[in-house]
C-alpha cells in the first residue's frame, strides 16, 4: 500500500515513506526513459482521460506521455473544445466521464479543491494536476526527484522558493514535501505574496533575497502571474511593477551568488525571463536543471500512474 | 382557511419564561388561540385536548430575527410555505425576513406582501426586514418612513454590508428620525472577497482569505456613526472576539447597539471546511477556535442578544461546486434550537438564559414585543424534550433547504410541540 487512497489530490497527507517510495521508482523509470524502452504493460487496456479547465502544455503533455509509456489509452479533454465552455457543471462532466468508464482522471482546474470534489463522484483515480492555489502534487514529486538526483538526498538541504508564494500551488505542495522529507526551507517575496500563516508549517519567511539565499543549495524560481500587477477587485495591484520586482526579487547572477556556488536553479515553467529570472541564471548550465525537471516530470508522473494502478487495479 | 384553534391543556411542563424568570412545573390552558392560564393545576377541564408534558420543557415560541425564506425570486431555495414547516419543527413562531430577495423589499406593498404570506402558512408570524438602500444595492436610502408604516421591523441590506461610510451615516441619521435601526453585516467589503477566514488552514487549501479584523472594521467604523448621528444599529451574526469586545465596551458606554450570533459561531470553527465541505462555507466564514470561544462568552455575559437561524437556503447546485465558487449559507431552522441547547449540556449556558436569547431577548428588540408567555397573549409556545437524542441528518431535515453544516451531528433536544396562536402546527 503505496498512496493512502486511490487518489492523488495533494502532498498533504503523504507520509515520508510513501514520498521516498514514489521517487524511487520515478528513479527508476527516469532510467527507463533515457535507455529509450517502455512498460506498455502497466496500463494495458486503461483509459486516462486528461481534463483541463486551464490551458497548461507542459503538464498536460508530460501525463500524456506518461501514461502512453505505461500503455494507457490516452485522451485529451481540453475545456475550450467541451461542453464544459457551453454550461455544463463540472459535476455534469464527471457523470459523463463515468459514464465513458474512463480509468484515471488527470484534472487541472482553477479552483482549489475541484479535484477533490470530482474525486467524491467519479470512479475513476484522480490525480490533482493543479488545482486553484491549492497544490500541484505531481511538481513538487519532479521537484524533489530533481534535487535528490544532483545532491543524493533531501534531508538538511536548504531550499529557498521564491516569488509569489501566495498564489502558488507550487509553493504549497513544495513546501509540504521538502518540509516533510527534512529541507530546511525558506520562502522569499514582498509581504504582498507570502499568505497567511505559512510559518506554522515549518517554513522561514524572508523579505529580501540575501539573507533567503545565504548558503541555499537549492534556489527556486516561481512564475509571477502578469495579473497580479493589475488593479484588481480589492484596489490595486499586489506589486507595483515588473521593474521594481526584478529589482527586489529577480534571480539574477548577483543574487544566485549568495547561495553555495554549487546552488541548483530552478523554475517549474513557463518562464518570465526579466521578470522572476534572468536570462543568464536560466540557461547557466552549470546552475540550472530546469530542463531536467520536465524530464523528470514524464518519470514522476509514470511513478505515480503506476503506483495508483497497482492500488486500484491490482496490476504488478 | 384552517382549523380553530382547539381548545388544549399541556399538563406538568417545566414551563420557562424568560421575560419574567419564571421557571416551574405546571399546566398551561390554551382557549380561543390564547394562553388562558398557566401555573399550578387546572383539572381536566371540558372539550380540551390534553396534553401530557410531564419531563419537557415549554417556553415561548422562538422568535428568529435573521432568515432568508427564498421569497421572492430564490423559489428553488425555498419557499415561505417550506421554510414555515421547518419553522415550525424548530419551535419558531415568528420569523424577521431579510430583504435581499428578488424583488428587494424596499416597497411598502412588499412587506404586507411577506407579512400575509406568512399569515397565509398558518405557521408563523413573517417580519419583514426593510431595505436599507433601494434594491439592497448600497446606493440610496429607501423609504423607511413608508416601509416602517406597513410593518418593516427595522432596515437592513440583509447578506451585504452597508459598505460606504457615507451612506452608513445617512441611513442611521435618516432612521433615528422614524425610531428605526439599521442592521448591519458588519463585514468591510474591500476585505471580504475571499472565501474563509484567513488563516494558516486557508493558506494550506489554497482558499483566499477573509481577515477577522474586517468585521471589527465595520463595528468600529459604525459604533462612530452611531455616536456621531444618534441612530441605532443591530450588528448581525457577529463572529468574532474582537468586535464583540468593542461591541461590549460600547454598550458599556450607553450606545444604542445590539448584536446577534448564529449557532455556527458558537458551535463550529474553520476546521468544519476541511476536505472543502462547502456547506460549511458561511457569510462571514467560519472563524478560529478562539473566536468560537468568544462567541460562547458574549452570549454568556449578555453582550450578544439574541441567537438567530441565519437560515440561508442554498440548493445543491449552489453548493456542489468547487469551494470557492459555492454559494456561502446554512440552513438553520430546524437546528436553531438543539445546537443552542448544546451550550445548555455543555453548562456554558442556563436554560433560562439559552432561552431568553431565543424568544424574549430577540422578542423586545426594535420595539417588538413577542416570545413571552402571559395571560392573553397569543398561545405561541414550544414544547420540547431537552435530553432526548437526535441525529441531524442533511436530505432528512424539514423544508426545502438541506445545506447544513451539522450534518451527522448527534443532538440532545428536541421539538416536540409547537403551537401558534393555539393551533398546534408541529408534533
Amino acid at each position: 500500500m503505496l498512496v493512502p487512497g486511490r487518489h492523488l489530490l495533494g502532498i498533504e497527507g503523504l507520509n515520508p515513506a510513501v514520498i521516498s517510495s514514489l521517487l524511487d521508482l520515478a528513479e527508476s523509470y527516469a532510467l527507463l526513459n533515457r535507455s529509450g524502452e517502455t512498460r506498455r504493460d502497466v496500463l494495458r487496456s486503461k483509459t486516462l482521460i486528461n481534463l483541463f479547465f486551464e490551458d497548461s502544455t507542459r503538464t498536460r503533455t508530460s501525463f500524456e506521455l506518461a501514461g502512453k509509456r505505461l500503455g494507457a489509452d490516452v485522451i485529451n479533454m481540453p475545456v475550450s473544445t467541451s461542453s464544459v465552455s457551453k454550461g455544463e457543471t463540472l459535476l455534469d462532466t464527471a457523470a459523463t466521464l463515468n459514464a465513458m468508464n474512463c480509468d484515471i482522471l488527470v484534472v487541472r482546474h482553477k479552483s482549489s479543491g475541484a479535484p477533490a470534489l470530482l474525486a467524491q463522484k467519479v470512479d475513476a483515480a484522480v490525480i490533482n494536476a493543479g488545482d486553484g492555489m491549492h497544490e500541484h502534487p505531481t511538481q513538487a514529486l519532479l521537484d524533489a526527484l530533481t534535487i535528490r538526483r544532483h545532491r543524493g538526498r533531501l534531508e538538511e538541504l536548504i531550499v529557498v522558493i521564491c516569488g509569489d508564494i501566495a498564489h502558488s500551488r507550487v509553493a504549497r505542495s513544495n513546501f509540504l514535501l521538502l518540509t516533510s522529507m527534512g529541507c530546511h526551507v525558506r520562502v522569499i517575496g514582498p509581504p504582498t505574496l507570502i499568505p497567511t500563516g505559512i510559518e506554522q508549517f515549518g517554513v522561514t519567511v524572508h523579505h529580501d533575497m540575501r539573507s533567503a539565499l545565504e548558503g541555499a543549495d537549492v534556489v527556486m524560481a516561481l512564475r509571477l502571474q502578469t495579473e497580479r500587477m493589475i488593479v484588481d477587485q480589492t484596489g490595486g495591484g499586489l506589486i507595483p511593477s515588473a521593474r521594481e520586482y526584478f529589482t527586489y526579487f529577480g534571480l539574477d547572477p548577483v543574487k544566485l551568488s549568495y547561495a553555495k556556488p554549487d546552488a541548483l536553479v530552478m523554475h517549474p515553467g513557463p518562464m518570465n525571463r526579466g521578470v522572476e529570472i534572468a536570462s543568464q541564471v536560466a540557461d547557466d548550465s552549470a546552475h540550472s536543471v530546469i530542463r531536467e525537471q520536465v524530464e523528470m516530470g514524464v518519470a514522476v508522473r509514470m511513478a505515480v500512474l503506476d503506483t495508483l494502478a497497482q492500488r486500484v487495479f491490482g496490476n504488478v | 382557511m384552517f382549523d380553530p384553534p382547539r381548545d388544549t391543556l399541556i399538563t406538568g411542563a417545566r414551563i420557562v419564561d424568560p421575560a419574567t424568570g419564571y421557571d416551574e412545573v405546571g399546566d398551561l390552558l390554551i382557549k380561543a388561540g390564547k394562553i388562558l392560564d398557566f401555573g399550578g393545576s387546572f383539572g381536566e377541564p371540558e372539550g380540551s385536548t390534553i396534553i401530557d408534558a410531564s419531563g419537557m420543557v415549554l417556553c415561548p415560541g422562538l422568535v428568529d430575527l435573521r432568515a432568508s425564506l427564498g421569497e421572492p425570486g430564490f423559489e428553488y431555495r425555498e419557499t415561505i410555505e417550506s421554510a414555515a414547516l421547518a419553522a415550525s419543527a424548530g419551535g419558531i413562531t415568528t420569523v424577521a425576513v431579510l430583504p435581499d430577495n428578488a424583488p428587494a423589499t424596499d416597497d411598502a406593498a412588499l412587506v404586507r406582501a411577506l407579512a400575509s404570506a406568512g399569515d397565509a402558512t398558518g405557521r408563523i408570524n413573517i417580519l419583514p426586514y426593510g431595505a436599507a438602500t433601494r434594491g439592497c444595492v448600497g446606493k440610496t436610502i429607501a423609504e423607511y418612513g413608508l416601509l416602517r408604516e406597513a410593518g418593516a421591523i427595522a432596515f437592513t441590506d440583509g447578506t451585504r454590508a452597508i459598505g460606504s461610510a457615507a451612506l452608513m451615516r445617512r441611513a442611521l441619521s435618516y432612521a433615528r428620525g422614524f425610531g428605526a435601526v439599521i442592521v448591519q453585516h458588519p463585514e468591510e467589503p474591500s476585505l471580504a472577497g475571499g472565501a474563509a477566514t484567513e488563516s494558516a488552514r486557508a493558506t494550506l487549501m489554497g482558499l483566499p482569505g477573509i481577515p477577522a479584523c474586517a468585521e471589527a472594521m465595520l463595528v468600529e467604523r459604525d459604533l462612530r456613526l452611531v455616536e456621531l448621528t444618534g441612530g441605532m444599529v443591530h450588528f448581525a451574526h457577529v463572529s468574532t472576539g474582537a468586535a464583540l469586545d468593542l461591541i461590549r465596551q460600547a454598550k458599556a458606554r450607553g450606545i444604542n447597539v445590539t448584536c446577534d450570533t448564529a449557532p455556527p459561531y458558537f458551535d463550529l470553527n474553520e476546521t468544519a471546511i476541511g476536505d472543502f465541505r462547502t456547506y460549511a462555507k458561511l457569510s462571514p466564514p467560519l472563524r478560529m477556535e478562539e473566536d468560537r470561544v468568544a462567541v460562547v462568552a458574549g452570549l454568556a455575559d449578555g453582550t450578544i442578544d439574541a441567537i438567530v437561524s441565519d437560515h440561508q437556503p442554498r440548493d445543491a447546485d449552489d453548493k456542489r461546486l468547487p469551494f470557492a465558487e459555492a454559494a456561502p449559507g446554512a440552513s438553520g431552522l430546524a437546528t436553531l434550537l438543539a445546537i443552542t441547547l448544546a451550550k445548555v449540556h455543555g453548562g456554558e449556558l442556563s436554560m433560562m438564559a439559552a432561552l431568553a436569547l431565543l424568544t424574549t431577548r430577540p422578542g423586545s428588540l426594535f420595539g417588538l414585543d413577542t416570545g413571552r408567555i402571559g395571560k392573553g397573549r397569543p398561545a405561541d409556545l414550544c414544547l420540547f424534550a431537552p435530553e432526548r437524542a437526535w441525529l441531524i441528518q442533511s436530505g432528512s431535515l424539514p423544508g426545502k433547504a438541506q445545506n447544513t453544516p451539522f450534518d451527522g451531528r448527534a443532538v440532545e433536544g428536541i421539538v416536540i410541540g409547537t403551537w401558534k396562536a393555539g393551533r398546534r402546527v408541529f408534533g
